[in-house]
């Protein structure tokens, strides 16, 4: 059952499947177990996190493309509900709308660009992309009627996922049942539902043929694949699932602006977080995710006490100072790149590996 | 006989055809500015404009022609080559900050200042460039996905260590009073530091096409581009002529981001990413590994920019990726494609 419902890619290292479980269980159970509103609010973004980054491995991890406009589609998902959901009043049909109506453009889009430009080598694409993705980001603050300008948009959430909404007298297991509560019940399983269903698009017959363009693109040719339409898919599905991640981030923060979605810094966020997890496992993602939000989120804590101890000393006191959190996660990232190449997930699965083989000798 | 043989390689040397300038980029450049005549209407505002968009042409030239180089010899794209830029102009507010008393001073003084400054922008962002080549760079030659990856990685970490060293936030890069305020040509207003820009940029571009196509050094880049191996075959140690193009493009990033800061009075550290964009913009249009593509490119990129930002200001956001777009559906290559790639 299990096995089937992880489409027989298992964890295969003893560490990762406890590292994985944790995770689940700790987010399954983030409420109840982390109160306050920083704690969860930690969770969701790890949620969304978790299903954008999933998304952009399908692309950079299994078919071997780098895209800088993944956020794009993330902010198109974003602005699709919010728009939605200011124009035609609260509702769960307004979100329905609006997310199917950004599911459409991103498709558009991601044909558009993918016919045009998968074609070239990887780094054309990559420029060509983050091009688009600034002049889309451009776009969004400057139509300001529409977008909300550089502010974004604040707006309501259908009353069932609005703070306000109470439906029990009495907390349970001390803690009182809201809006927003319901509403993290429903990123965790929506993203649950499209985590499976990418993992099984992955180790599909079509994610094994990525994977054979990820290695060599002109075999793949060469057996027969039209690999032009296989990466033009994998870029349409990432950015499918990378829409709908923008649509549930609207939903949680009620509200959408450049910053939250569309910025540089967020492609960045996803980089480090797909590289230091692992490329080309999805379960990267999980792990890479909650890392990077723990990092981001209590690393600066964690410095802080670096830079109490470390006060009068002129140059390391600036090194540890919090707000320098990212230089140590982008030198993480460095040293990923070198040695790591598959991540955290493929270091452990290595060391598995390593034992089964040694085992296996004896 | 012998006269016969010479006749035949004088025969044979009239069949060759000598390989003809392609005029048709400059062409374009000369079409976009008469175009914008009568579009803008008045003739004095046309030469301001047109004065700030080879100004800012000439600015993104400097910039862009290491990025381009490096690409066109080594086959390696260097996503982190914003951080030259930035380091560049936080030496200059670092060294024109230091000499502000010498450079109160009036006249020639500021100017030595200045031109002090962005000596120092260029030995700190070539000894820079140096070590990102050797820790960064070096181990993956030949791995495209890997080199987009790490120099990013390069570039992140890069601008935390200037926000380490100078502070996260923005930091004004004032003109000395010497370079302020304009020269009127009747009507036309024309800013002292474009002039000096332009200039420099103007020299920047003839020095590189002089290193280019009348040294040896130059002959061995143009060879490295277009086939490598046999360029070392024939015992030439490319890699070490890539490490000094490398060095050399970084040194150029950084002077132009001196200039750049200066172009905006001010200075911050995510100043590199900003650029980057419109400098894969230029390349793109130019030809990946073309410097004459280069040049053309970002003199096209600063007049188009100009102009719109008069004629449509919501349009002239765009105006870069639409004259790419443009550029792309005539030449799909690029102005000046290299021709192995």
């Amino acid at each position: 059952m299990l096995n089937r419902l992880l489409s027989h890619d298992l964890p295969r290292s003893r560490w990762l499947s406890l590292a994985l479980i944790v995770i689940v269980v700790g987010l399954a159970a983030a409420p109840f177990l982390f109160p306050g509103a920083k704690a969860l609010s930690v969770a969701a973004k790890m949620l969304v996190f978790i299903l954008l980054v999933a998304s952009f491995d399908l692309l950079l991890g299994y078919t071997g493309i780098v895209s800088f406009a993944h956020t794009m589609f993330f902010g198109i998902g974003a602005y699709g509900v919010a728009i939605a959901s200011t124009r035609l009043g609260p509702g769960f049909a307004a979100v329905l709308l609006g997310t199917a109506l950004a599911l459409g453009v991103s498709l558009l889009l991601s044909l558009l660009i993918g016919l045009f430009s998968l074609r070239v080598k990887a780094i054309f694409y990559a420029m060509i992309t983050l091009a688009v993705a600034t002049a889309f980001q451009t776009l969004a603050s400057q139509l300001s009627d529409f977008t909300g300008g550089e502010d974004g948009l604040t707006f309501k959430n259908p009353a069932v996922l609005s703070p306000a909404f109470e439906p029990f007298e009495q907390p349970l297991l001390g803690v009182t049942i809201d809006g927003r509560i319901a509403t993290y019940y429903l990123l965790f399983v929506a993203v649950l539902v499209m985590f499976l269903a990418l993992l099984r698009i992955v180790n599909s017959p079509f994610g094994r043929v990525l994977q054979a363009i990820r290695e060599n693109d002109f075999r793949a040719e060469a057996i027969g694949f039209r690999t032009v339409v296989y990466r033009t898919w994998s870029n349409v599905i990432s950015a499918a699932f990378a829409t709908l991640a923008g649509a549930l981030l609207a939903l949680w923060l009620r509200y959408v602006g450049p910053d939250t979605t569309l910025s540089f810094e967020i492609m960045l966020d996803i980089l480090l977080i797909v590289v230091i997890g692992g490329m080309g496992t999805m379960y990267g993602a999980i792990v890479g995710a909650a890392l990077f939000m723990l990092a981001q989120n209590y690393l600066q804590d964690l410095l802080k006490l670096g830079a109490v101890a470390l006060e009068g000393v002129p140059v390391l006191s600036q090194l540890f100072s919090p707000d320098r959190w990212l230089l140590w996660l982008g030198v993480l990232f460095v040293l990923s790149v070198y040695h790591f190449p598959s991540g955290v997930v493929g270091r452990l699965r290595a060391r598995t590996q390593a034992r089964v083989a040694q085992e296996s000798r004896r | 006989m012998k006269s016969t043989t010479l006749a035949s390689a004088a025969d044979a040397a009239a069949a060759v055809p000598k390989a003809q300038f392609d005029w048709k980029p400059l062409a374009l450049l000369a079409a976009v500015m008469l175009l914008a005549v009568p579009a803008i209407g008045s003739g004095s505002t046309w030469l301001t404009l047109t004065v700030a968009g080879l100004a800012m042409g000439f600015i993104v030239f400097v910039i862009a022609s290491g990025l381009t180089l490096v690409f066109g010899l080594m086959d390696v794209l260097n996503f982190g080559h914003g951080v030259f830029i930035a380091l560049g102009a936080f030496v200059a507010t670092t060294v024109m900050g230091g000499m502000a008393g010498f450079s109160a001073q009036g006249g020639w003084q500021s100017l030595l200042v200045v031109f002090g400054a962005m000596l120092a922008a260029m030995v700190v962002a070539g000894a820079l460039g140096w070590a990102f080549e050797r820790v960064i760079v070096r181990p993956v030659y030949g791995l495209h996905l890997k080199q987009i990856l790490i120099t990013m990685g390069g570039m992140i970490v890069g601008e935390e260590i200037i926000k380490v060293i100078w502070g996260p936030l923005q930091i004004a890069l004032p003109l000395p009073e010497i370079l302020r305020g304009s020269y009127l040509i009747g009507d036309a207003a024309i800013e002292k530091y474009r002039l000096l820009a332009s200039a420099i940029g103007a020299v920047v571009f003839v020095a590189l096409v002089w290193t280019l196509s009348r040294t040896k050094i130059g002959l061995l880049i143009r060879a490295g581009v277009q086939d490598r191996e046999m360029v070392e075959s024939l015992g030439y140690r490319i890699r070490r002529l890539f490490v000094g193009v490398f060095v050399a493009g970084s040194a150029l990033a950084g002077l132009g981001g001196v200039m750049w800061g200066l172009y905006q009075q001010n200075v911050s550290p995510q100043i590199g990413g900003q650029v980057t964009v419109l400098l894969f913009i230029v390349i793109i249009i130019g030809g990946l590994g073309s410097t004459l593509g280069c040049f053309v490119g970002a003199l096209a990129v600063g007049l188009v920019a100009n102009y719109t930002g008069f004629l449509a200001p919501k349009v002239a956001l765009f105006s870069n990726i639409a004259l790419m777009v443009a550029v792309l559906l005539w030449r799909p290559q690029g102005l000046y494609p290299v021709t192995n790639r």
